[in-house]
Order: C-alpha cells, then sequence, then structure tokens
C-alpha cells in the first residue's frame, strides 16, 4: 500500500504537475499576449471544442481506429506469413527483400493518394494504406527472428536429426515470437499514422469522418482549437493502441520473461 | 567407440588447418578427458565427433555397429528452449525423434532423478533456475535418450569451482551407472585428471592430441580425493606437460 503510494508519488505526480503548470502558462500567455484564436485557442476554448463536438470527435476516434486495428491486425498476419516464406526459401528471400526494405522508406503521403486512385473511396483504401505503412516492419523483424536463431540450440535439433518442420515450428517460431511483439509494437504507432493519412485522401466523398477527415476540415476552416482536439485524439489513440499491442505481447511473452517468483 | 586418424579440418573462410594429423581412439565404455589451451580446436573435434562439422580429410569411425550409436551432446551453454518447462526441455530429443509422449515423459521423469532433480522443478521454466541448475537439465536432456556416447563440450566452465566440483561429482555417479562412453572436453587441469581414465592433451596451430595421460585413481571417485597427495601431484604433471606444449 505504502510502496504503491510511493511509486504513485515519484512516478506520477511529478509529470502531472508539470501537464497542469503548462496549461496555466499557456492559458496565461494567451490571455496576456492576446493571441488570436485562429493561431493559438488558450486551453480553455480547446475544452470547449473537445466538448462542443465530443459526438464527432469519439466517431471519429472510432471509425479511425477500426482502420487502425484491422489494418494493423491484417499486418501481423500477413507480415508473419511473409517472413515464415522468407524463412523457407533463401530464393525467395534474396529476390523480395531489398524490395521489403525499400518499400520501408517510401514516405506514405505519396503512395496513400495512388491507393486511393487504385481502390476508390471508402472504408477500405484507409485500411490497405494502414496495412502499407504497418506491414514492413513486422515483416522485418519476424524474418529476423525466424533466421538468426541460437547456434547451440540449432545444433541440438540438427543432433536429434530435426525435420524441416520440427526445426520450423519447435525452434524457429517459438524463437521469432519475442521479434514479432517488437515489430507489431512498432507497427501499432505507424498504423495510426496510416489511417490517419489515408483518411486525408479519402475524406472528400465525406462518407468516412475520421480523425482525417476532421484534420483536412478544420484546416481551412481556420477551426484550430478543433485541429489541436484531433491531434490530442490520434495521440491518444496512438498510445492506446501501443499499450494494448505491449499489453498482448507481455502476455504472450509470460513464459519467456518468467519471473523467479511465479509458479 | 572412436576411431579417428590422420583427421584434418579447415574451416571454410581460413587458410590454416584448425585440427591437423590428428588421432584418437576411445575405447566403448571409456572416459576420456580432452585437456588444451583455448582455441585449439577441442570444441571442433567434437563436434566432427558428433557430426555437426564436415570432415576436410582422414577417416573417422564412430560406433561399432552399422548403425549410428545413440549420441549425447551437452553443449558451453545450457542452449535450454526458454519457452519449454524444464520437464518439456529434456524430452525435446525423444520428441524430435517422434517417440510416443507417454515413453518420453516417463525417460524425461527418469532422467530428471538420475540428475537429482525434484519434480518440483520439472514444472518450472529456465529463467527461474540459477546457472548449475540450468546446466544440470541440461545434462538431464542429453541423457534422456540413454546415449550409447557422451559428449561434453567444457559444460562446466563457467560456474563457480564447488557447483563445479559437486556436477563432477554427479557426472561420475551417472557414468558408473550406465556405463557409457564419454569424451569430456575441458580446459581445466584438475577437473580432467578428477574425472577422466585417461587425459589426452592438445596443442593448438594446428590441433592435435600430442600426449596422452593415464589417471591411475580407482573408481568410484570421492570428493576426499581432491586432497591426496597424489592427486595434486598428477594435477601438477599434467599441468607441467601441458604448459610445455603451450610455450
Amino acid at each position: 500500500m505504502s510502496a504503491g503510494r510511493q511509486r504513485w508519488k515519484s512516478n506520477l505526480l511529478p509529470p502531472l504537475l508539470l501537464l497542469v503548470v503548462t496549461l496555466l502558462a499557456w492559458q496565461l500567455l494567451v490571455w496576456l499576449l492576446d493571441v488570436k484564436p485562429y493561431v493559438l485557442p488558450a486551453p480553455g476554448s480547446v475544452a470547449r471544442a473537445a466538448i462542443r463536438e465530443y459526438r464527432d470527435l469519439l466517431a471519429a476516434v472510432w471509425l479511425t481506429g477500426k482502420a487502425a486495428g484491422l489494418g494493423l491486425l491484417i499486418s501481423i498476419c500477413l507480415g508473419t506469413v511473409t517472413a515464415l516464406l522468407f524463412s523457407q526459401s533463401q530464393l525467395i528471400r534474396r529476390s523480395f527483400y531489398p524490395y521489403a526494405i525499400a518499400l520501408q522508406t517510401v514516405p506514405i503521403v505519396a503512395i496513400a493518394p495512388l491507393i486511393v486512385i487504385w481502390f476508390e473511396e471508402g472504408f477500405h483504401s484507409v485500411v490497405l494504406v494502414t496495412v502499407i505503412i504497418s506491414l514492413f516492419p513486422v515483416i522485418t523483424a519476424v524474418t529476423t527472428g525466424l533466421t538468426s536463431i541460437d547456434q547451440g540450440q540449432f545444433d541440438l535439433f540438427t543432433l536429434n536429426r530435426a525435420s524441416r518442420w520440427q526445426l520450423l515450428f519447435k525452434l524457429r517460431v517459438p524463437s521469432a515470437v519475442p521479434y514479432l511483439v517488437t515489430g507489431a509494437r512498432t507497427a501499432a504507432g505507424l498504423a495510426v499514422v496510416g489511417a490517419i493519412v489515408g483518411e486525408f485522401f479519402v475524406s472528400h466523398s465525406l462518407t468516412h469522418r475520421g480523425l482525417g477527415y476532421f484534420i483536412q476540415f478544420s484546416v481551412p476552416n481556420l477551426k484550430v482549437d478543433l485541429l489541436i482536439c484531433c491531434v490530442l485524439c490520434a495521440t491518444l489513440l496512438g498510445v492506446l493502441m501501443f499499450a494494448a499491442v505491449s499489453l498482448a505481447g507481455r502476455y504472450l511473452l509470460d513464459r519467456w520473461t518468467a519471473e523467479m517468483e511465479q509458479h | 567407440m572412436i576411431s579417428a586418424s590422420q583427421i584434418q579440418v579447415i574451416f571454410r573462410d581460413q587458410q590454416a588447418a584448425v585440427l591437423d594429423q590428428l588421432d584418437l581412439q576411445v575405447e566403448r565404455g571409456e572416459f576420456v578427458t580432452v585437456l588444451g589451451p583455448s582455441g585449439c580446436g577441442k570444441s571442433t573435434l567434437l563436434r566432427l565427433i558428433a557430426g555437426l562439422q564436415p570432415l576436410t580429410s582422414g577417416r573417422l569411425e564412430v560406433g561399432e555397429s552399422e548403425q549410428p550409436p545413440q549420441l549425447g551432446f551437452v553443449f558451453q551453454d545450457p542452449t535450454l528452449l526458454p519457452w519449454r518447462t524444464v520437464l518439456d526441455n529434456i524430452r525435446l530429443p525423444l520428441e524430435l525423434q517422434q517417440l510416443p509422449l507417454e515413453q518420453q515423459l516417463q525417460a524425461a521423469r527418469q532422467s530428471l532423478q538420475l540428475i537429482g532433480l525434484s519434480d518440483d522443478d520439472a514444472t518450472k521454466y529456465p529463467r527461474m533456475l540459477s546457472g548449475g541448475m540450468r546446466m544440470r537439465v541440461s545434462l538431464a536432456r542429453s541423457l534422456v535418450t540413454e546415449p550409447d556416447l557422451l559428449l561434453l563440450d567444457e559444460p562446466f566452465a563457467a560456474l563457480d569451482d564447488i557447483l563445479r566440483q559437486q556436477l563432477n561429482e554427479e557426472l561420475l555417479a551417472v557414468w558408473q551407472q550406465r556405463q557409457q562412453t564419454i569424451v569430456f572436453v575441458t580446459h581445466n587441469v584438475s577437473e580432467a585428471v578428477f574425472l577422466s581414465q585417461r587425459v589426452c592433451l592438445m596443442q593448438s596451430n594446428p590441433g592435435l592430441v600430442v600426449d596422452e595421460v593415464e589417471i591411475p585413481f580407482p573408481y568410484p571417485r570421492e570428493s576426499a580425493l581432491r586432497g591426496e597427495p597424489e592427486f595434486g601431484a598428477m594435477v601438477q604433471q599434467v599441468s607441467d606437460r601441458l604448459r610445455e606444449l603451450v610455450t
């Protein structure tokens, strides 16, 4: 109990205090310097905008979150299957791996409009953009995990005349799980970026009002308070996705990191 | 059990031979240690016997019949799979050889007992174990197939002295019970003298067995042997011979 309180005091109190101080300073500066609300609204008016638009904002977060989550899920599955293929054939890996790495460096904002042109506007295009940005971290991480196994463990399997499949499912796949978790964590953050960028380009149809739509809508209308709300929501969504993947990862890795006190 | 003559091993990316003109004979049921400085190719020799390392030239026969012998190998690291419990780690070799599960479990429990681990330990994961316990599990895993030939590659090098001595005694007890052939690689002179009937001394660059010393102490050897003056003299003699080879 007292240990918990101690942790609360040392870990949570300082950042919370800093937040309050920053908000107060921000409010004060806006008042004192008379900053126009279309440049920087006071935290109070941001809060008011959030309350005014909370239904639309929540719906937007839900929609963007759905696209990001679905895209991430597809990336994890597709990335793992691709990595399994890579691990089984040198030829396939040598042929495709350089492109997998090169594609990672292509800016997503440049690809997103192409996707929307090819696949038309709609939820599926947003998901597709999300998959494209979040797929490659999974592929590279899992491929690394599957191919860089411990020499001693490999020898052990060789000595006992393990088949290719035994080697894959009893050694390579379990060895790659921690790598998958790391890759998925990176992908989770990128998925939110992908979903919002995707929404920039499908927002014209007004059928998909995600966070990307609201960001695009706020800028020409000088609704900076709403824009800040969107930024906060997007951040929150990113943190949530990251936390969800981390939690799932920790559950999965329980055996890998089991502590002394567990039985 | 092992007959090696004029063995030469050259690694693909290297010019010089790791092992050259190496001869080694090991009889069935014998306990032999291979002693030499670091980097003299002791591990390579062991991997060669295990079939993990291809031969460049020479002749190597392992086993007596047409069928290759059942091998047990203990690595420098415990090399346990962290996602498997102790029992599941021990039964892995049998699982890979696709024996029925009931048989795997039975053999694993037997092996667990042989090495002095409790049923409580069986359900633990490797992370929960100390270094010495992990090495015991690794040893139990190598014994689960009831190997005719047990190869150990500096298994206790990372352990503290007392633990190493304990495990030496446990290994001897297993050998007395099972009577398998053992080739034990080490760079620790006292360990080699305590364990084996015969110490093969290796030199490096290129690696080859240059001398053999018979260790006359009768079995079962107890911990007290280490305090005997004859034991100290024997360790001294082997150390001196080894020093000549290194310099």
